[in-house]
């Protein structure tokens, strides 16, 4: 969680110097969701993101460097620069697939979870999307198929209150957002999101039971974005939310939660956490480094892979 | 539909000569390929709403989910959306499915799926991701069914990349086609006509392919080049034969694939012909009829004797009752009178 935190505070820096042409949307405040469920995954099961890729990303196991140079449009980014920081993929570590519309990963990856199933692997699959993408009917649709034939996949939404900057109030009508998931004849789990253990435990359970063939699982985790839906900063000044909202969920920091937890458990110290940091500082400049000094995409490169041989 | 089936069953085929080898039914020659490729193929399974009902599509899934069992061949719920991606992702994870519809209008629903990501990924994650998948759909005219039940959409979709667009006309490229596109690795569009659906052929046994972005010549000549697919092609013949009594020699160039788009054998022809006419199953504007019109402007405009005429549907939704889709559908006397025009 530090480790996503502090690259995303890096790209945050530089952002304004325009070399990463790509929009952002940090995940700063979000960052036990992705790390939490990750840990509960192997390397071969599959994880898919909407377009909040940076945490799910790394969290997965992505590399950092093709992360970075994809960001500055480089040959050598994870998408080769045709997708840019809303489609970080990395098939070695199983960061699978990713969209731009808000629910569009979920019936691929309700796809996914299907050819899992049919190739008799004990794969498993975990889609992460925001609260908003129950209110496209697409998912209602998949959760109803994968009820339905019991996939091994894991539904986790990421409630964190606003689409851009509509507040959830405006879109749904009161209710828990774990009623989706029991609409479907779903095991459904409400977990806060800001805490990274809460988010294993229950992560750990729904995989379990997916791989063992109990079907999948609809979980949601409450959250907060610090920063504004996308680009650098916080946009709580524009007033669609409360700066003091803001500042009370950031008391329920993930990053600062989960340490003085393990701090208060003699597990780390102040010494071991600046240790730490700067060692990922340096990966970080070294991987901002590379990906500066990486290759543009040529004029050949835009006509590659529209179809595959 | 008594009036429909009376419609459909009035067509008259040119009858398949057994001498020249198996003739088959048009749907059972999908149901051939599909037996096939389940059989030959584990990644290969079959889904769409009805696909193992009684009416089994057309006839054309009838018996391959006795054959292959309810895992590899299933009804699915009605959501068209949700399961064009699972299709799109089961693809993308070493499947290879056929997503049946029974009319193409349905496919609108998943436009989203099929365009922003079966048709994206490929090209979105650098070429690491393949989407080899299939959807199939049969065109209607003639059963009243209407704007939202008849429509031919492959202009809609011609314009976008990554996608490719199949249109048979005859049971063998049916079954060669519909092989060829479950073998390919890309998202595959196979938009058959329900009224091919009456028509039989010679069927070779056995696996085989028809190319994908090749076109054929259905008839030779040398006076007039007319382009089109599927069930166009078959109306064109028809009035390629009723000109030739009045000495208009017409060449018919079959696409079979309409995205791919075989420019090589349009601009053969052109080059003997000089002259050009586009028939189509669908709208005129912006679809296959524009394409190939804007390419002759483009390229080959030196070859051209004439201006290039175009036969497909005009700017109006496709209506339902019997009386006025008489003046919306070509048939094949308006494609003769076309011809004929050309040459005065």
């Amino acid at each position: 969680m530090l480790r996503i935190r502090l690259i995303e505070e890096e790209i945050e820096r530089r952002y304004h110097q325009d070399r990463m042409k790509t929009p952002i949307h940090l995940a700063i405040g979000q960052e036990a969701t992705a790390v939490g469920c990750c840990a509960a995954m192997r390397d071969t099961d599959l994880a898919y993101a909407s377009h909040r890729t940076h945490g799910l990303y790394l969290a997965k196991g992505g590399d950092l460097k093709a992360m970075l140079s994809e960001m500055h449009c480089r040959a050598n980014g994870c998408a080769g620069s045709r997708g840019g920081s809303m489609h970080l993929i990395d098939f070695s570590v199983g960061m699978a697939g990713t969209s731009a519309i808000v629910a569009g990963s979920v019936p691929c990856a309700t796809g996914a979870a299907l050819a899992a199933r049919m190739q008799g692997t004990d794969r498993v699959v975990a889609v992460f999307f925001g609260e908003a993408a129950t209110e496209e009917g697409v998912l209602s649709e998949c959760l109803n198929f994968a009820a339905l034939k019991q996939l091994p996949i894991i539904f986790f939404c990421e409630n964190n209150f606003y689409s851009v900057q509509s507040p959830l109030a405006v879109r749904q009508p009161s209710r828990e957002l774990t009623r989706w998931g029991e609409a479907h004849a779903m095991r459904a789990v409400r977990v806060d999101g800001t805490n990274v253990l809460d988010v294993y435990e229950a992560a750990k359970e729904a995989v379990a039971r997916a791989r063992e063939g109990a079907g999948p699982t609809f979980v949601e985790a409450r959250v907060y974005r610090f920063r504004a839906h996308g680009g650098a900063g916080d946009d709580s000044k524009t007033g669609y939310r409360d700066i003091a909202e803001r500042e009370s969920w950031e008391k329920h920091c993930p990053v600062e939660g989960f340490y003085s937890l393990i701090k208060a458990a003699s597990l780390i110290d102040e010494s071991r956490r600046e240790a730490m940091q700067q060692t990922i500082l340096r990966e970080i400049l070294e991987a901002f480094e590379h990906a500066l000094s990486s290759p543009d995409p040529t004029e050949e490169d835009l006509y590659r892979h529209v179809y595959a041989d | 539909m008594p009036w429909d089936e009376g419609l459909v069953n009035s067509l008259v085929y040119d009858a398949p000569s057994p001498t020249e080898g198996r003739v088959l039914a048009y749907p059972k020659a999908i149901n051939e390929a599909l037996d096939l490729a389940l059989g030959r193929d584990a990644r290969v399974f079959v889904l769409g709403q009805g696909v193992d009902d009684p009416s089994a599509m057309f006839g054309t899934s009838r018996g391959l989910k006795e054959k292959y069992g309810g895992d590899r061949v299933f009804d699915t719920p009605v959501a068209e959306e949700s399961m064009m991606g699972v299709s799109a992702g089961a693809a993308m994870n070493g499947m290879r499915p056929v997503f049946m519809h029974n009319r193409p209008d349905f496919i609108l629903l998943a436009f989203n799926q099929l365009v922003n990501h079966a048709a994206k990924y490929h090209y979105m994650d650098n070429g690491r991701s393949i989407v080899p998948m299939v959807v199939w759909a049969a065109i209607g005219r003639g059963w009243g069914s209407g704007p939202q039940h008849s429509q031919s959409i492959q202009g809609l979709l011609l314009g976008v990349p990554g996608l490719k667009i199949v249109m048979p006309s005859t049971p063998h490229d049916a079954k060669g086609l519909l092989l060829s596109s479950i073998a390919d690795n890309n998202p595959v569009l196979v938009f058959e006509h329900r009224w091919l659906m009456k028509k039989d052929g010679i069927v070779p046994e056995g696996y085989y392919t028809v190319a994908l972005g090749k076109g054929i010549y259905r008839r030779r000549g040398a006076d007039l080049t007319i382009v089109g697919a599927s069930h166009a092609i078959e109306l064109a013949q028809q009035a390629a034969n009723k000109v030739a009594a009045e000495r208009i020699d017409c060449e018919v160039i079959d696409l079979r694939t309409v995205k791919p788009l075989d420019h090589g054998i349009i601009q053969e022809s052109l080059e003997k012909t000089g002259r050009l006419l586009v028939v189509d199953t669908s709208w005129m504007m912006g679809g296959v009829c524009a394409e190939i019109g804007c390419l002759a402007a483009e390229r080959w405009i030196h070859l051209l004797k004439g201006p290039v005429r175009r036969i497909g549907l005009p700017d109006v939704p496709s209506p339902a009752g019997f009386a006025l889709e008489q003046f919306y559908y070509p048939n094949v006397d308006r494609i003769s009178g076309v011809i004929r025009e050309m040459f005065r």
